[in-house]
């Protein structure tokens, strides 16, 4: 891991790790439990379709899904490290953990700009 | 004379006590600790949870409620509900972390920890409810 990297890569965690405490958990008690539970009635599809459309809405949903991607990929990078003692694999950890974050963050931006 | 560093083929072992896979649950901090580290794991499903809706929003009103279906499934429900707890564990123990990761100063003083936090709390509740408002318009 290039040791130029690490200012940036502790930068996304504290982000990330921010916007996951404050947006996500009304986010996941609405979309995730309420919804699909029937507590609350979900919305129509044109509507959220609207509402997504919004340029302001897709910068925030980019910021809401790759930001705690990014504090999650290298939280767990050291989790990892500590709890299991695999340092020798840092390579593969880094790749992976990394790696999805990154995929994840291009998969939002072509779906977000490009397709919506 | 030679000025070669010289090492001993053998170095001896020091004697360690053995820790087993489950120290953390000796101790509650220790375990709190690692619950929170695992939080990961929950905050990373959530962002590809919602990644994987935009998605589906983007495919198009069959796809949309396809995924709102799936999520009605108890495997889901279950899932969710776990993963919910760990996010907002996450959240409680994010922001009682932020005074110590962040210490603000007004006029050379600085601001007690239990105020930061206060207003971590304050910020949550006062987004939560924006995004409540906003969803329930649309």
């Amino acid at each position: 891991m290039p040791k130029s990297l690490t200012p940036l890569l502790w930068f996304l965690f504290s982000a990330g790790g921010t916007v996951a405490a404050l947006l996500f958990p009304i986010h996941f008690l609405v979309a995730g439990i309420a919804v699909p539970l029937g507590w609350l009635e979900a919305p129509s599809y044109q509507s959220v379709l609207d509402l997504a459309g919004h340029p302001l809405t897709r910068l925030y949903l980019f910021v809401l899904i790759c930001l705690p991607l990014f504090h999650a990929a290298h939280r767990f990078r050291y989790t990892l490290y500590d709890g299991l003692k695999i340092k020798h694999l840092t390579i593969l950890i880094v790749t992976v953990c990394y790696g999805t974050a990154l995929v994840g963050t291009m998969a939002a931006a072509y779906f977000l700009l490009g397709r919506l | 004379m030679s000025s070669q560093p010289h090492y001993t083929a053998y170095h001896p072992k020091w004697y360690r006590r053995p820790v087993s896979v489950w120290w953390w649950l000796e101790r509650w901090p220790y375990t709190k600790f690692v619950l929170r580290e695992l939080t990961s794991l929950p905050v990373g499903y959530f962002a590809l949870l919602t990644l994987w809706q935009v998605r589906a929003l983007v495919e198009g009103e069959a796809a949309y409620n396809r995924f709102l279906t799936r999520l009605e499934s108890p495997a889901f429900v279950m899932l969710n509900i776990i993963c919910f707890a760990g996010v907002l564990f996450h959240a409680f123990t994010w922001f009682h972390l932020t005074p110590k990761a962040m210490v603000v100063r007004i006029f050379g003083k600085r601001l007690p920890d239990a105020f930061i936090i206060f207003l971590n709390y304050v910020g949550w509740i006062g987004l939560s409810a924006v995004i409540v408002l906003i969803w329930m318009r649309a």
